[in-house]
């Protein structure tokens, strides 16, 4: 029973940081349907910044935020250098182009930061908030799960009670009529960009700071499968479908890897992709996500 | 005579490689209902998508005497043309009261909320659904949701692509009886195109009639229900 315990509260530590991660893809995707493959990428990348500012003298949370707008600025200029020529409605170029994007970001973070590991300072007061018997949960997993409640709910805001929000989400439900509507399609798209690199960013740097983790450039790999699976499990286009599978994907790796023997651990990442595939066979839309409304 | 409203001349316009317009002239002026037929790919949406500068286009369009078309779309709907597009012209993932305000987008004034509530009290089932998702609306109140959003951005203009493409007959006789109530009240000017010829030239006051992508006759609406070519490719006579 305990064990079980300490597993579930490594599932949402784990999960809270896929979720983070997957909430920024999400936000992509409800505007473009696209998934942005360099995400990942571009969140390692905003750690780093932070790591660096860090070193500079900067205190920890002073650099995550710069971190953050120097993400979301960098993000803007993608958007704008490499997507905006494009059309949204044609997926295959900006697909391949945001893969281009991974591959370039990663080889720049490993040339620039080498592919050492190197500690990553700590965000979240240290220590167990709670010990029984040898169940611990730790300061790190509260901070963690919260900052990823507290990032949907800054979303949840900027979508639904903010104009540039609701040009946003007018953007992903019917690209025409937004045009013709007088929305500026580019900019509001590049503030999406913008928006999910600084919560990758945060996502990241959350997810370096783990005790038990340190910093290198493929770090966001493993952890971009996570994070797609589940942004897909919790459906594509829902905030809160993204933790609610970033929580899923966490406990399938940490408990039902644990407690089904003939799964090694090393099965972990196929085990979360065999539950995505079984989830989407039943609910193609995801747990959360909008099935189509139209009913013309 | 009078400047016009919207001035199109010698406007060609292609997709690709492909003309589909040859030179088209027309022109409307203010507080005008004016309607364009044509048959299934006869032009008429992209007419209206080269208004709305959707599409690559040369020749001339001009609102008020000032040329548009360097301008996109966004821009020019801040020159006062709202575009309501054939068929799917409301954001079903949105609330109907969010579709409302959408099209108010370019809009920063003050009586925003005024408008929604006029909009309200003329169709009482949008005041009922406002916090339903607009997709859950049958067609022809989308339709209306439709057209409300394009009014929220107060044209100078409406432009409205087969407004009464799939809807049933009665429905549409009382949307096409709200625009005449629009028109008069608001003087709304208003550039229709459609294939129910009937209706549209009941309510219009001019009338074009547009063939593979050319204008091939023009006229006052009731003279056109009288020609006999019309009333033999379009009234079904
Ligand atoms: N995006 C496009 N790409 C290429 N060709 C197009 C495109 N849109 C329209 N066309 C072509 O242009 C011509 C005019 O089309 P348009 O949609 O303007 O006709 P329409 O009169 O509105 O027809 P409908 O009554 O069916 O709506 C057609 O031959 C059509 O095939
Ligand atoms: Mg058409």
């Amino acid at each position: 029973m305990d064990l079980f315990l300490q597993r579930v509260f490594d599932a949402i530590t784990n999960g809270s940081t896929y979720a983070l991660i997957a909430v920024a893809m999400v936000l992509i995707f409800k505007a473009t349907t696209l998934i942005n493959f360099a995400q990942g990428e571009q969140a390692i990348l905003g750690a780093f910044a932070v790591l660096q500012l860090w070193y500079w003298g900067i205190p920890m949370w002073g650099a995550v935020i710069i971190g953050m707008l120097f993400s979301a600025v960098l993000a803007a200029g993608l958007e704008r250098v490499f997507i905006r020529k494009f059309d949204p409605a044609d997926h295959l170029p900006l697909v391949i182009i945001t893969l281009g994007l991974f591959l370039v970001i990663n080889a720049i973070a490993a040339i620039v930061w080498r592919f050492d590991p190197q500690s990553f300072p700590q965000l979240f007061p240290s220590g167990n908030a709670f010990t029984y018997n040898n169940v611990r949960l730790t300061w790190y997993s509260i901070f963690a799960f919260g900052s990823c409640v507290l990032v949907l709910v800054v979303f949840q805001t900027l979508l639904t009670k903010t104009k540039i929000g609701l040009a946003f989400r007018a953007v992903s439900s019917n690209l025409e009529s937004s045009r013709l509507s007088g929305i500026k399609i580019g900019p509001t798209l590049q503030f999406g960009w913008a928006l999910a690199a600084a919560a990758g960013t945060l996502g990241a740097s959350i997810y370096a700071a783990n005790p038990v983790l340190q910093i290198e450039p493929s770090m966001m790999l493993r952890a971009l499968i996570f994070s797609v699976s589940a942004a897909a499990l919790g459906g594509l286009d829902s905030l809160w479908g993204a933790l609610i599978g970033g929580l899923t994907i966490g406990f399938v790796q940490s408990v039902v890897v644990q407690y089904i023997p003939f799964i090694p651990n090393e099965m972990s990442l196929s085990a979360a992709v065999v539950v995505l595939l079984i989830v989407l066979t039943l609910r193609p839309s995801g747990v959360l996500g909008t099935k189509a409304v139209e009913r013309v | 005579m009078t400047t016009p409203l919207l001035r199109v001349e010698r406007l060609e316009a292609r997709y690709g490689p492909v003309r589909v317009l040859h030179g088209i002239a027309l022109n409307v002026y203010e507080k005008e209902i004016v309607v364009v037929l044509g048959a299934n790919g006869a032009g008429k949406t992209t007419v209206l998508r080269s208004i709305s500068g959707m599409v690559e286009t040369s020749g001339l369009i001009e609102i008020g005497g000032e040329s548009i078309k360097k301008l996109n779309p966004s821009e020019i709907v801040r020159r006062g043309v709202a575009h309501v597009p054939q068929g799917r012209g409301t954001f079903p993932e949105l609330t109907v009261e969010e579709n409302l305000k959408v099209g108010a987008f370019i809009r920063n004034d003050k009586d925003i909320n005024n408008d929604i509530e006029t909009c309200y009290e003329s169709y009482p089932v949008l005041y009922e659904r406002k916090t339903q998702a607009a997709g859950s609306l049958s067609g022809g109140e989308q339709q209306m949701l439709a057209v409300s959003r394009a009014l929220m951005s107060r044209p100078k203009l409406l432009l409205m692509d087969e407004p009464s493409l799939g809807l049933a007959p009665q429905i549409v006789e009382d949307l096409f009886a709200r625009f005449v109530t629009m028109n008069q009240n608001q003087g709304t000017t208003m550039l229709i195109v459609e294939q129910n010829a009937q209706l549209a030239l009941d309510i219009a006051g001019r009338a074009y009639v547009l063939e593979s992508g050319e204008i091939t006759l023009e006229g006052q609406a009731e003279e056109l229900a009288k020609d006999d070519a019309i009333r033999r490719a379009y009234l079904g006579a």
